[in-house]
């Protein structure tokens, strides 16, 4: 019987896995290389007997890391099932046995074997205190680590899980696996931290101490002194929440409903903040309104008045991100104001409903799901949002710059850090639960396969024209804030010498062409090439992990999925000054080492924007029929050649929508990258920050104007690579620019 | 792109020295000064010395939370720069390695003491004395006097326009608090940040911010090292350097290596060369007025003249111990900064 089927049992993954277990056990520098992922000195260094450099065989060759040994049992035993058939029991049963025990122990004595010898006493006690030290994996480690990980997955499809589908059941366990890793594990790195004393022992007490501290939990703005920094952020974020999203409907009105005339440049203006490094909007302000500014000026000589610093503190911190976040907000608004069925608004009218009436009794009521989830969006990005405080702040402490100043400042207290981190958690992640709770069981379905070529009413009249007031003049403040950056560029000394220069420009990008080439001389070059690499990798990978999930969420069902898809989604909720600080805890020290490292970079990118990715990919991929699916299976193709050569092409506007979004995030993100940027590794924002400090204001403005035109520019060129989806429907009816544009 | 080419060219050379398992000498620096003389003394080093350095610029407290966290796997090899309380409490704190620098004998007095004061572990590099500046336009068009000693700051007309850093954030801020309490002694001290609070109108998170923003017209007067407050005046923006009348503390800029460095030797290296004239004297190129610790190094004409300023002496072992100044912050927190303003 067995030699029936010898053809079948060649299993290619399987010899692939093997292969790559022995070739990361024998032949790969088994731990982190100190120069570098990407450097290969190591070859010419001394491999493979130098002890940095060694792979695992030739250490333990040399009588080394003993505690590798073990892994040779769980590295030989699949070769036996090699000629087995999937069926027998025999051949799953190993795999598991071999992939579970392989991680297993690679996990145990990666926590266990530190730098210091073993990280926990009761270990040191039972084994005597033996001089013992690793750092953290390098190549041969993750290579086996994977290769385990994966002839688990095998066994359990060999077992019959998913109908035995290896590329599914791998894509779970990888995606599981990478999420547990670099979402849960940081951050119950960091909660730990929370109760940790100053000796290093657990307590209880430290935790309430700090958490019930009055620099957090303080009334005493109602008195006339400071408020806690928890009421402040929490007050801050309900603010911006309802703000953003009044003007977000406002412009999202005057675009569906009212007879404007210039929507496109509406519409454009939603693409500014995404665009928009963090700082510059704050500054522009200050330029604008400060004690200095050109605008208080103005006025204080207009009207003989005192001009004041009413900007610093709430009321400036309020107004830049209300800037910031209102396109934000306008953007969730469009599309579910647009989707509102025109039948339903004209069966209203045909029922004699005034305008007003139609307006509030039915469209409102359905557009409840985009207005929550604006205002979450506005209550999130506030919470986590680190620049406009920084600029503006004034004595107005908000949790995201506490956090910073915890870590960083001379008070250093890591323990206080992880405590502010989790309450500014438990406040996004309750906004996140109260508005699913808020939206309920309701059904807001209005998009329906039944034709509907209705057209959506305009505004009654007493709404029209304080909507436009409101729009418009907000959009001309925007606008005038963005001219203001331009023109801050451009100028010598802002407030001091106003006379034009590109001073600032030729500081940062100058370039010198010699003989050898052309020599980059700008001061800013360097994080600027290190942005564009980082932001570069970081993207396809984002889109990757993103769509692969999706595909999972919407295309398969296993046990565990709502928690699997909560995890996915959790790193969204988790504000960026959290997730910095969580990784310089977890990643500092082995068994994974890469704090001071452009990798570490690339994973915060990777997991930050992650859930963007997902949402895309459920967003299209439920769109598309399961019907294609279940013919490409049909004509015997697997779920892997389904994935990449039906759904994949389709799915181009999704895929677009999270490589523009995770490159441009990569390049814009400040608050997690100030915490992770090392020497080699200056981020543009973080080398803007420090300009900011210095008061270069003028070089800091110069920067974030070319970074905006820069991600312009990438923008248009991901549009041209990826190309758009070819569906084979007449164009004449109508012009599918919903599935074509980018959000 | 650029550094994929050394990388490239490095892996050529490497293979053309037939494979000699010698690396290129290489040095990571924390540095904690500003930026332009922080590049500045990186390249210089370079130049000196043939090593690579690796520089990463970030605040004195910025760095002391790096090299902690980093404690049981560092990562740099030198810290310079920055205040001196940081580094000894790095010192205190075992995070720093003992070193004698054979350069002493071409050393300030102060520099040493320094180095003492910590076992060793740590020297002088610059010093600067601590005093306040302020924006010409904006007190005249306010009609307020010209202050000149840290009494003057506590009178009502400043309400408002006064800025320091926040001691607990802060370490210019912090000397600040230290000066004062050891100048007038610590009750009266703090009768002084009380009255000082009432004036304030932010307390800033770093510590040059308050007299950047003097700079800028947004406060009048900043309370900062005065060295910050003369940059910012040969900058170009309006502001008058005052050394106050009572006498004044002052911070000692300093260096340490970092105990368990992974290129100590060239760390050696570099805290030799840091301590030279040569060394010293490039801080003229980039605007930075601190005192130099070497006698040779020469000192900008801008720079604020210590012979004329009335130091106290500053008691940098007790000040800077970390008991110290918990009590001192934790006092400051509770009895001045919950006061209404």
């Amino acid at each position: 019987m067995r030699a029936s089927t010898t053809d079948k049992t060649t299993h290619p993954a399987l010899i692939f896995w093997i292969v790559a277990g022995w070739v990361g056990y024998c032949l790969l520098p088994w731990y982190m290389v100190e120069d570098g992922l990407w450097s290969f000195e190591w070859l010419f260094g001394g491999y493979p007997f130098d002890a940095d450099y060694a792979p695992a065989a030739f250490l333990i060759g040399q009588g080394e890391k003993i505690w590798l040994a073990p892994l040779l049992i769980p590295l030989t035993l699949p070769i036996l099932v090699l000629g087995r058939v999937k069926s027998d029991p025999l051949y799953s049963g190993i795999l598991i046995l071999s992939g579970a025990l392989g991680f297993g122990w690679l996990i145990a004595q990666g926590f266990s074997i530190g730098i210091r010898g073993f990280n926990y006493d009761w270990l040191a006690s039972l084994f005597g205190d033996i001089r013992l030290r690793q750092f953290g994996m390098g190549y041969g480690a993750m290579i086996c680590a994977s290769a385990f990980l994966f002839l688990l997955t095998q066994g359990i499809a060999a077992r019959g899980a998913i109908n035995g589908d290896v590329f599914v059941v791998s894509a779970i366990g990888g995606v599981i696996t990478i999420v547990t890793a670099f979402v849960f594990f940081p951050i119950a790195k960091m909660l730990f931290a929370a109760f940790v004393t100053e000796d290093g022992a657990y307590s209880i007490s430290v935790f309430f101490a700090k958490f019930f501290d009055d620099r957090l939990w303080g009334l005493g703005c109602l008195w006339g002194a400071r408020c806690g920094a928890a009421w402040n952020s929490l007050f801050l974020a309900i603010m911006v929440g309802f703000i953003t999203t009044a003007l977000g409907l406002a412009f999202a009105l005057v675009v569906t409903r009212s007879g404007f005339r210039y929507k496109r440049a509406l519409r454009a203006l939603t693409v500014l903040p995404i665009i928009t490094p963090p700082f510059v909007i704050g500054l522009a302000l200050i330029l604008l309104f400060g004690l200095s500014g050109t605008v208080t000026q103005y006025f204080a000589e207009l009207f003989g008045m005192q001009p004041t610093r009413w900007l610093y503190g709430m009321p400036g911190v309020l107004i830049a991100q209300t800037l910031a976040f209102t396109p934000i907000a306008f953007l969730v608004l469009i599309g579910v104001v647009e989707g509102v069925s025109p039948s339903m608004e004209e069966a209203a009218q045909t029922l004699r409903a005034n305008r007003w009436q139609t307006f509030k009794t039915v469209s409102l009521p359905l557009m409840r799901p985009g207005l929550a989830n604006a205002f979450l969006l506005g209550f999130i990005e506030s919470m986590a949002d680190f620049g406009n405080p920084l600029v503006l702040g004034g004595n107005f402490d908000v949790l995201s710059t506490e956090i910073f100043f915890a870590i960083v400042g001379a008070q250093y207290d890591q323990g206080r850090a992880a405590v502010l981190a989790i309450v500014l958690l438990f406040f996004t992640l309750s906004a996140f639960y109260a508005q699913r709770m808020w939206l309920g069981k309701k059904s807001y379905t209005t998009v329906t396969g039944k034709g509907d070529s209705g057209v959506h009413p305009l505004m009654p009249n007493g709404l029209a024209i304080p909507v436009m007031i409101v729009a418009l003049g907000w959009a001309l403040f925007t606008a005038a804030v963005y001219a203001m950056i331009i023109y801050g560029s451009v100028v010598e000394l802002w407030g001091v010498n106003n006379s034009l220069t590109f001073k600032h420009y030729v500081t940062a990008f100058s370039v010198r062409f010699e003989e050898e080439g052309i020599r980059w001389t700008g001061a800013a070059w360097d994080s600027f090439w290190t942005t564009i690499t980082i932001a570069a990798i970081a993207a396809p990978l984002t889109a990757a992990v993103g769509l692969v999930t999706a595909y999972l969420l919407t295309r398969q069902s296993f046990a565990g999925k709502n928690a699997f898809e909560f995890g996915t989604m959790l790193s969204f909720a988790i504000p960026g000054t959290v997730i910095g600080v969580s990784y310089i805890l977890a990643f500092n020290v082995p068994p994974i080492e890469i704090t001071g490292t452009g990798v570490i970079l690339v994973i915060s990118f990777i997991f930050r924007n992650m859930p963007v990715g997902v949402r895309a990919g459920i967003a299209s991929m439920s769109q598309l029929d399961r019907s294609l699916d279940e013919s490409s299976l049909t004509l015997g193709a697997n779920s892997w050649q389904t994935f990449r050569r039906i759904i994949l092409p389709l799915l181009r506007p999704a895929i677009l929508a999270a490589l523009v979004y995770s490159f441009v995030r990569a390049m814009t993100a400040i608050s997690a990258v100030i915490f992770l940027v090392s020497a080699e590794y200056d981020m543009a924002t973080s080398y803007i920050i420090g300009r900011v400090e210095n008061n270069d204001y003028g070089l800091a403005i110069a920067y974030s104007t070319t970074l905006i035109f820069v991600m312009l520019a990438a923008v248009g060129l991901l549009q041209l690579l990826v190309g758009r989806v070819q569906i084979g429907r007449r164009m004449s009816q109508s012009r599918t620019t919903s599935q074509e544009e980018p959000t | 792109m650029k550094k994929l080419t050394t990388t490239a060219l490095g892996t050529v050379i490497a293979l053309a020295a037939s494979m000699s398992a010698a690396q290129a000498e290489k040095l990571t620096l924390y540095c904690s000064a500003q930026e332009e003389w922080c590049q500045l003394m990186a390249r210089g080093f370079e130049d000196a010395t043939g090593i690579d350095v690796n520089m990463t610029r970030k605040s004195s407290g910025e760095t002391f939370a790096q090299i902690r966290a980093e404690s049981s796997n560092p990562k740099g090899d030198v810290w310079w720069g920055g205040t001196g309380d940081p580094h000894l409490q790095a010192a205190e704190e075992g995070l720093t390695m003992e070193y004698v620098s054979p350069m002493r004998g071409e050393l300030h007095d102060w520099a040493i003491s320094q180095a003492e004061s910590a076992g060793n572990r740590t020297i002088g590099i610059y010093s600067g004395a601590l005093g306040y500046g302020y924006n010409t336009d904006l007190l005249a068009a306010n009609n307020l006097p010209e202050p000149a000693c840290w009494k003057d700051l506590l009178k009502p007309e400043y309400k408002g326009h006064v800025q320091m850093a926040n001691p607990n954030s802060s370490g210019t801020a912090y000397t600040t608090l230290a000066s004062m309490v050891q100048i007038f002694g610590e009750d009266e001290g703090f009768d002084f940040m009380k009255g000082l609070h009432a004036n304030i109108n932010q307390y800033t998170k770093s510590g040059s911010a308050p007299i950047k923003a003097a700079g800028r017209g947004e406060s009048t007067i900043g309370i900062v090292f005065m060295h910050d407050a003369v940059a910012q005046a040969v900058a170009g923006f309006p502001i008058k350097v005052v050394a106050p009348c009572e006498g004044t503390g002052y911070e000692i800029g300093s260096m340490s290596i970092i105990d368990g460095a992974r290129n100590e030797d060239e760390a050696k290296a570099f805290y030799d060369w840091a301590l030279s004239a040569d060394a010293q004297n490039l801080a003229l190129q980039v605007n930075a007025f601190q005192v130099p610790s070497n006698k040779g190094a020469q000192t900008s004409d801008s720079a604020p003249d210590m012979s004329t300023i009335k130091l106290i002496n500053y008691d940098f072992k007790k000040y800077g111990s970390s008991d110290e100044r918990k009590r001192l912050l934790q006092k400051w927190d509770e009895d001045v900064s919950t006061l209404p303003q």
